[in-house]
């Protein structure tokens, strides 16, 4: 092992890291966005949209991200449709993420009796605040496990953006490796960042989940 | 567009060339599944004792394989073992044994889960009409944890089918290698064809994987009562 590798290469490192939390954290965003959207019109049961929807989770579901980032990266130029690499991280992983956060809201919106709905309806409540007051809060708490694990698998998913040229951990890895054949010491770092990225996220994911747990009501 | 790109998929054997290069990576991660499926019921099954020992072991393991992104496993195995130990290993020889070892992870929970939601009563009952162990486990226990597993399990395929297109970041031939060579083949006769040929690989996988989790989602449904 070479100490004085390790420590001058750790600014290379938390750069990428940054790099990597960022475009997660802005995929994450627009995969929840997409995710609740895909959900209530599945759950209202909206004609048409309806329709795309499933067809979108369907193939989001069933195709690997680094096949969509290719296509993204080096398909879609040839027709005249370019984006920046960036550009291509985020729309791949919201692409990806839509559907896994779609199923994980689902999930909880279906976990809710339509009892529910009936009595809240009875006392008078409007469509509009049954959703706001009663479905939605329940429903929300009931998904937030789904919900932070599809985060972890959003974040582990952005090791394959090294093929679209961006400097995230792995490629910073890999350059290491190839100039410096320094293998030990840049897999060594690798593993450390993706701990020091994961490891938190996945601790309070699992703390967050037992102080919910509470939240189900009457079972 | 009056050239279609995609009459580039119809020279030569391109097109077969894709399926074989597709070949590659189902048959990777088939390996991968069939070797996690009976190594992660033995993992299950040692995840469900009590003995405090086990249960750090087997949940460090759980946790490691869980929180490191597959393609840094790749990396070290593939990197790592070759640098620090010698053992120099094939590109298709350790994604099979990476996939191995994160699909042994996640189907010992699934099957640790499957077990443990198997109510207790259900032993006893077994018991009280007095069935022996064996046929506890025979009759009344494996039956329902089968079908609580099996959904579950044909999931993981999907997701194992899916990972396994990383491969093609150390290195091995597999369809998106191949759709490489096609491309650079035909880079000045067929200028577009990247847009046709990564446009078919996703609906290649689209193809392989949407009966599987279809499957899979019906069991479930089939299965729910």
């Amino acid at each position: 092992m070479d100490t004085e590798f390790i420590i001058k290469y750790i600014p290379l490192y938390v750069k990428a890291a940054g790099l990597t939390i960022g475009l997660g954290i802005v995929g994450i965003f627009f995969s929840l966005l997409i995710g609740l959207s895909v959900s209530l019109i599945q759950y209202f049961k909206i004609p048409v949209l309806k329709r795309i929807a499933g067809i979108y989770i369907e193939l989001s579901r069933n195709t690997p991200l680094l096949v969509q980032l290719f296509f993204l990266y080096f398909g879609l130029p040839k027709a005249g449709i370019r984006f920046s690499s960036q550009a291509c991280a985020i729309i791949g992983l919201s692409f990806l993420g839509g559907s896994y956060m779609a199923e994980a809201f689902r999930s909880g919106l279906n976990a809710i009796d339509k009892v529910q709905e009936e009595s809240a309806l009875s006392i008078g409540l409007k469509h509009g605040q049954v959703m706001r007051y009663v479905i939605l809060p329940q429903a929300l708490s009931l998904s937030v496990p789904g919900l932070c694990a599809n985060m972890i698998f959003l974040i582990k998913e952005t090791s394959v953006f090294s093929v679209l040229a961006l400097a995230d951990l792995m490629y910073v890895a890999k350059d290491l490796i190839g100039l410096y054949y320094k293998t030990d010491e840049a897999l060594l770092m690798l593993v450390i960042a993706y701990l020091v990225l994961l490891l938190p996220i996945s601790v309070a994911a699992s703390f967050l989940e037992r102080r919910l747990r509470y939240a189900g009501f009457g079972n | 567009m009056q050239d279609l790109g995609i009459r580039v998929l119809f020279m030569g054997n391109n097109f077969i060339r894709l399926l074989k290069g597709l070949g590659v990576a189902l048959k990777i991660s088939l390996t991968a599944v069939i070797l996690s499926v009976v190594l992660g019921i033995l993992l299950g099954m040692v995840m469900t004792l009590k003995n405090p020992v086990t249960k750090c072991i087997t949940k460090i393991y759980l946790e490691s394989m869980r929180i490191m992104p597959q393609l840094v496993l790749l990396f070290l195995v593939y990197f790592g073992l070759t640098k620090s130990f010698g053992i120099n290993l094939s590109g298709e020889i350790s994604a099979v044994i990476v996939f191995t070892l994160w699909g042994t992870a996640e189907m010992g929970d699934l099957v640790r889960g499957a077990l443990i939601s198997i109510p207790g009563h259900q032993y006893e009952s077994g018991a009280a009409i007095g069935l022996t162990k064996l046929q506890i486990y025979r009759y009344i226990i494996i039956p329902q944890t089968l079908q609580r597993l099996t959904p579950l399990a044909i999931n993981l395929t999907t997701r194992m089918i899916k990972t396994t297109s990383l491969i093609v970041l150390i290195g091995v031939v597999e369809v998106l290698k191949v759709a490489q060579q096609i491309i650079e083949a035909n880079r000045y006769t067929v200028p577009d064809s990247a847009l046709w040929i990564y446009g078919t690989i996703f609906f290649l996988y689209f193809i392989v994987c949407w009966p599987i989790s279809t499957m899979a989602g019906w069991l479930e449904k089939k299965w729910k009562n």
